[in-house]
C-alpha cells in the first residue's frame, strides 16, 4: 500500500474539540439522483463489519453511502449480520444474490483506545480476493476510515482514485456572517476556517491540501490571503492599491497567479507565495481575470473581454500571444481545467441562463451539463469524474454536482443560508 | 476656467458613449434618480443631523461640507447603464463637485467602490465593478485630481445595495460609490 494512513493528513480533524462541533451544524450531504443507468452499475455486496458497533458510526454504512453516491454501484442486500469468517465467503450464496463484488470486514478495539479495521474485497464471479488491507485509527474517526476503504475499493474496481477522503471548501453566508467552510467531499462535517462580516470569495486549495488562498473584503476592498488550515495562521499575499483577487495555484504549489488592478484594469500576474517576484503576464487595456493553470503548469486559462464580451483564452505562463478557447455564445467565464488536461469546464450564458458547460479541448465539442440558470464556480473532483458547482434553487445559493458526461446528477447540498464559491481539494498526498 | 478644455472633451466622450448603449438588454425599468444640480430631497442617505443654523462659528472644517445635504458633495452614487462603463452626463455634476473639493483639499483621500449586478461570475463582476470605479477615477483625474488621492476598487456583486433580482435592483447595483477617508 503506497499511501500513508489517512489520519496523518487530516490535520484539522485531529483536534477532538473540532469534531465535537460537527453534530451541531447543518446536516447536509450530496445525494445522487440516478437516471437511466440501471445495468451499468456494478452490483456490490457490502456486509456489516463484525465488531463495528464499538465505533460511533459503522464503517460499512460509510462505505455503502460513499460507493452508492457515485452512481456507479448498485448495493446488494446483505442483511445485517457480518460474515462469520471474512476469509471464506460462500461464493454460491453471494452469486445467488446477484453480487459481482463482495466487501467484507471486521473491526477490533486496540489496547491504546484506538481501533483497527480489516477489509477483504472479492471478485465473486472469479471467486478470488482482489484486495485486502488493515488500518488502525482513532475510534472517533471511523467515518474517515470508511472513506479510506471506499477509496481503495473504488480505485481497485474502476482504475481511478476515489475522492471520498478529499475535502471541499466553500463560502456560506448566514445572516451577516460569511464563513469559509472546509467540509468532507460530500459536504458533511463542515468546519469554519475563517469567519467575517465582509464577503469572502474565490477559495483555492494549495496542491498539497494544507493551505487555502482566498479573497476577503475585510479591508473594504478585495485583498488576497493565504491561510494554513491546520493552524489557522493567515497572511496577506497581495494588498496592492486597487483590487486584488482570483488566486490560482501553480501545480507545483510554489506560486500563485493573481489578478491586480494596480496598473490598470484587472490584469493577470504571477507571484511567489511570500509576495515576492511579482510579474505581470500580459498588457491589455481590458479585463483579464479568473486565471487557472493547466496541469503541467505551462498554460494559464483565463477570462478576457478583449473581444467585447467575456470569453476564455489561454496563454503561456511565459507570456506571449493568447489564444482564444471558447467561441460558442457571447458570455463564457470561470474556466477550470480537468485534472487530465483534456476538458475545460466553464459557465456559459445561453438565452440569459448561466449554465455549467464542458468543452473537449481537442475536438472543441461543447456540452451544457445543467438546466439551472445561475450556475457559477465549476470545480473538478481531483479524479476528474465529477464537477462541483454553485447554483441557485428557490432563491438560495446551493452546491450541486454532476458527472463530466452529464449522466449522474446530484441533489443540491444546502446549508444554513446561501452557500457558494466551491473549491474541491486535492487527492490526499 | 482652467479645466474648460478637458471637460469639453470628456463631455463629448460621455455623450458618444450614451448614444451607443448596447441593444441586447431591455431598458432599465427604474433607473435610480440621477443627481440633479439642485439638491434632490429624495436622495437622503440618512437623516442629517440638525443643521447648525448660524450658531457654529470660526473652526471651519472643510470636510463638514461632505455631509451637508444641501451640497452636491453629499451625493456619492454614480449609476451606470447595463454593460456600460462611462460616467453618464447626469452624474457629471456630482463627479465634478467631488473633483473640485479634492483639488481644493489636497489632504482629502477617497475610495471609489465599483459594483456590478448579480448576473455572472463573482470574479468577472469584480472586474466589471473595477471598470466602473476606474471610469469615475479617470474622470476625476481629467478634472485635475491627483492620482494619490484616489483609490479605485471593486466590490463586484458581493455587496448589493438592492438585494432584489429584477432589472430595477440590477440598475441600482451597477454603481460606483465615493467614500472619503474615515467613512470606510
Amino acid at each position: 500500500m503506497q499511501r500513508k494512513p489517512f489520519i496523518q493528513r487530516r490535520h484539522f480533524l485531529q483536534a477532538g474539540s473540532v469534531l465535537a462541533l460537527a453534530p451541531a451544524l447543518a446536516r447536509a450531504e450530496l445525494t445522487v439522483e440516478i437516471s437511466g443507468l440501471g445495468n451499468e452499475r456494478i452490483p456490490i455486496a457490502i456486509t456489516t463489519f463484525g465488531g463495528e458497533g464499538v465505533l460511533p458510526k459503522p464503517i460499512s454504512d460509510v462505505v455503502r453511502a460513499d460507493l452508492e453516491r457515485t452512481g456507479l454501484f448498485r448495493l446488494v442486500d446483505t442483511g445485517d449480520q457480518p460474515l462469520a469468517d471474512i476469509a471464506r465467503p460462500d461464493w454460491n450464496a453471494w452469486r445467488g444474490k446477484g453480487a459481482d463484488v463482495l466487501l467484507a470486514g471486521s473491526v477490533r478495539q486496540l489496547a491504546n483506545g484506538g481501533a483497527e479495521a480489516t477489509f477483504r474485497l472479492y471478485d465473486v464471479v472469479k471467486q478470488a480476493e482482489q484486495k485486502s488491507a488493515v488500518l488502525s485509527f482513532r475510534a472517533e474517526l471511523g467515518r474517515n476510515a470508511g472513506h479510506w476503504i471506499a477509496d481503495r475499493v473504488y480505485e481497485q474496481l474502476l482504475g481511478v482514485p476515489g475522492v471520498f477522503s478529499t475535502q471541499i471548501a466553500y463560502v456560506q453566508k448566514s445572516g451577516r456572517h460569511y464563513m469559509l467552510q472546509i467540509a468532507e467531499y460530500d459536504g458533511a462535517n463542515p468546519v469554519s476556517a475563517f469567519t467575517d462580516d465582509e464577503p469572502i470569495i474565490s477559495p483555492a486549495w494549495s496542491p498539497d491540501g494544507k493551505r487555502v488562498a482566498y479573497v476577503s473584503f475585510a479591508l473594504k476592498k478585495p485583498v488576497i490571503y493565504l491561510q494554513t488550515i491546520a493552524t489557522g495562521n493567515r497572511q496577506v499575499v497581495a494588498n496592492f492599491k486597487g483590487s486584488n483577487s482570483a488566486p490560482a495555484w501553480s501545480p507545483d504549489g510554489r506560486r500563485l497567479s493573481i489578478v491586480l488592478t494596480k496598473d490598470g484594469l484587472s490584469q493577470i500576474y504571477l507571484v511567489n507565495l511570500d509576495g515576492s517576484g511579482l510579474r505581470r503576464l500580459m498588457q491589455t487595456d481590458g479585463i483579464d481575470t479568473e486565471p487557472c493553470f493547466s496541469l503541467d503548469g505551462k498554460w494559464l486559462y483565463f477570462t478576457s473581454d478583449r473581444s467585447g464580451g467575456p470569453q476564455i483564452y489561454r496563454v503561456s505562463v511565459d507570456g506571449g500571444e493568447a489564444q482564444r478557447v471558447t467561441f460558442d455564445g457571447s458570455y463564457n467565464v470561470s474556466p477550470h481545467v480537468s485534472p487530465d488536461g483534456k476538458t475545460l469546464a466553464y459557465i456559459g450564458r445561453n438565452n440569459g441562463k448561466f449554465q455549467l458547460t464542458v468543452q473537449d479541448l481537442s475536438s472543441q465539442q461543447t456540452l451544457i451539463l445543467t438546466d439551472t440558470t445561475k450556475d457559477e464556480s465549476p470545480t473538478f473532483a481531483p479524479n476528474g469524474r465529477l464537477i462541483l458547482y454553485a447554483t441557485e434553487v428557490g432563491g438560495r445559493g446551493v452546491l450541486s454536482a454532476v458527472s463530466v458526461d452529464g449522466k449522474i446528477r446530484y441533489k443540491p447540498l444546502q446549508g444554513n443560508g446561501d452557500i457558494r464559491e466551491p473549491a474541491w481539494g486535492p487527492l490526499a498526498v | 476656467m482652467k479645466i474648460a478644455l478637458p471637460m469639453s472633451i470628456l463631455l463629448a466622450a460621455t455623450l458618444a458613449a450614451c448614444s451607443t448603449t448596447p441593444p441586447q438588454e431591455p431598458a432599465p425599468v427604474a433607473q435610480p434618480k440621477p443627481a440633479a444640480a439642485v439638491p434632490d430631497t429624495k436622495v437622503t442617505p440618512a437623516p442629517a443631523p440638525a443643521k447648525p443654523a448660524a450658531a457654529a462659528p470660526a473652526p471651519k472644517d472643510p470636510f463638514a461640507e461632505l455631509k451637508d445635504p444641501n451640497s452636491l458633495l453629499s451625493q456619492r452614487n454614480v449609476f451606470f447603464d447595463y454593460n456600460s462603463f462611462e460616467v453618464k452626463l447626469d452624474y457629471f455634476p456630482v463627479v465634478e463637485a467631488h473633483s473640485k473639493f479634492l483639488k481644493k483639499n489636497t489632504s482629502g483621500k477617497i475610495l471609489i467602490q465599483g459594483n456590478a449586478d448579480e448576473r455572472g461570475s463573482s470574479e468577472y463582476n469584480l472586474a466589471l465593478g473595477q471598470k466602473r470605479a476606474e471610469a469615475v477615477k479617470s474622470t476625476m483625474k481629467i478634472l485635475g485630481v491627483k492620482d494619490e488621492q484616489i483609490e479605485a476598487v471593486s466590490l463586484g456583486k458581493e455587496k448589493p445595495k438592492n438585494p432584489g433580482h429584477d432589472e430595477a435592483a440590477w440598475a441600482e447595483n451597477r454603481r460606483a460609490d465615493v467614500l472619503y477617508k474615515g467613512e470606510y
